[in-house]
């Protein structure tokens, strides 16, 4: 049976403490800055709270995993090097990054750190993920949520290294490390800056009838009746008229959570080393409410108990949950 | 859906003279809490960044008044107000009451609220996150910390607030 290590998220240090607190196995975060994807107003961590944070969670055993997952953009790496350097000197157990460069760099330099390849180097096939396994020497790699359970565990025959899946929040099915959809419209990147729908450019306007439209840059990407439930402004997950479909649909995807606290089991038995928790930019309410509820799955599948999943809808994108590819590629 | 909070147009006859009233009653109150945040939660100030000196609107929609917040630790302004008086803000949170209390405690997701509809923001969308993202860094409970400052009088309107709320009060456990 592999590891099944949880791997919980963190916006901030109470976030963090939080996850150790709920039963983490692991806990990963970023640095206030694009070095990640997730460089949201408010969140992440300075390097004093990132080494405050490390002694809180080495104390209870938990390991902490530093995200340097976004692109550099030409003439700038020194940030993520940087970032990587504090990383090292402040003790976090791994590094998942996406870039060639920057896993280069860490491999040269600290090559007694863990790398992990991030979700956003869409790595997918057994070629693309020996690769960075044999270069930079990649223990583990994060899959892209657009595979099967049996295309997983045939993956997981033929490379070196250990897999871990997404199993609970965003389901984000675009080819990770490759999106542009937000630059397109704010002109501010998800890969190279660590936005996707950055903040200063979202807008919600409630009209008279209590409908509520999202708007990205000025472009209204979605609109929600007054008892429809809501989503993120992404516009990924936006839904818009086309001369086909006049009355507006869900083009690319839609607002929807990657549950597959059913697919454990069967997860484990294919070979998945780590079992990843989606939402660094959610609150400690949802970290502590998923990460128990996944805490007490794993640990009765451990222990050959059937597994007693918690309900998690009420923190779900829209209210609505998918396994998704992992059940099969036929979702929609 | 939440229900609506526009300003003076739901106003009923006498009802902007409480609203003005509890505003008066509940002032001091307000700045002492706020106050007291402030000194002991330093740091909620540094992920705000440059919206220290944002307005924002706290709109309980159900109650007679809306709260104005500055979260300037140089002029902090926090103060009760009626609806038909509020000011210009850039930022608007509006929600139950106690939903509202329970999101500055993390008893509560704020996505997950605002996915159900029970949350709604409008204005400045940043301000907002950067409001959420400080307050939940905070440890501990900002209700109770601020209901044991007047002491069991104090502890005694927070039980009683939460009685009256029973919907919103059930704990959210997930696990």
């Amino acid at each position: 049976m592999s590891l099944a290590e949880l791997i919980c998220p963190a916006g901030t240090p109470a976030a963090l403490r939080t996850a150790v607190d709920a039963g983490a196995d692991a806990v990963y975060c970023g640095f206030q800055d694009a070095t990640n994807a997730r460089n949201f107003p408010g969140l992440n961590f300075t390097p004093d709270e990132l080494a405050e944070a490390v002694t809180y969670a080495h104390a209870r055993g938990t390991k902490v995993l530093l995200a340097l997952n976004t692109y550099p953009p030409a003439g700038k790496v020194d940030l993520w090097r940087h970032a990587a350097d504090t990383g090292a000197r402040l003790g976090v157990d791994a590094f998942i990054v996406a870039d060639m460069g920057v896993a280069d760099y860490i491999a040269r330099m600290y090559p007694g750190i863990r790398l992990h390849l991030s979700v956003q180097a869409a790595a997918s096939s057994p070629e693309a993920i020996r690769y960075y396994c044999e270069n930079f020497g990649v223990k583990r790699v994060v899959l892209p949520r657009i595979l099967t359970i049996p295309e997983i565990r045939q993956i997981r025959r033929e490379i070196p290294c250990e897999i871990e899946t997404f199993i609970f929040g965003n389901h984000g099915l675009m080819v990770e490390g490759r999106c542009s959809l937000t630059n397109y419209l704010t002109g501010q990147s998800t890969n190279m800056d660590g936005v996707c729908s950055p903040a200063s450019d979202v807008e919600y306007v409630r009209d008279a009838d209590g409908s509520m439209s999202s708007q990205l840059a000025g472009f209204t990407i979605d609109r929600f009746g007054p008892e429809e439930k809501a989503g993120y402004p992404t516009i990924c997950k936006g839904r818009y008229a086309a001369p086909h479909r006049p009355e507006g649909y869900y083009a690319f995807e839609e607002p929807i959570s990657l549950n597959l606290s059913r697919l454990l089991p069967e997860l484990i038995e294919a070979g998945v080393h780590a079992f990843k928790i989606e939402g660094r930019q959610r609150s400690k309410s949802y970290v502590r409410g998923v990460v128990r509820a996944f805490r007490a799955a794993v640990d009765d599948i451990k222990a050959g108990r059937e597994a007693n999943i918690a309900d998690l809808i009420a923190l779900t994108e829209g209210q609505k949950q998918t396994q998704g590819a992992f059940e099969t590629k036929k979702w929609r | 859906m939440i229900p609506t909070s526009e300003p003076t147009a739901r106003l009923r006859p006498g009802e902007g003279a409480i609203a003005r009233l509890a505003c008066l009653v509940l002032q001091p109150v307000l700045t002492r809490v706020v106050r007291r945040v402030a000194a002991r939660h330093p740091s909620l100030f540094a992920r705000l960044g440059p919206h220290q000196a944002t307005d924002f609107l706290i709109d309980p929609v159900e109650l007679p008044f809306a709260l104005h917040l500055r979260p300037d630790p140089q002029a902090l302004v926090f103060r009760a107000v009626p609806r038909d008086t509020a000011p210009q803000v850039g930022a608007t949170i509006r929600g139950r009451f106690l939903l509202l209390l329970e999101l500055i405690d993390a008893e509560q997701d704020g996505d997950a609220a605002f996915f159900s509809r029970d949350l709604e923001i409008s204005g400045d969308t940043e301000a907002v996150v950067r409001l959420r993202n400080a307050l939940d860094d905070m440890d501990g409970s900002l209700a109770e910390e601020a209901s044991a400052m007047f002491g069991t009088p104090g502890r005694a309107v927070l039980a009683r607030l939460r009685r009256a709320y029973p919907d919103a009060t059930k704990p959210r456990e997930y696990a």
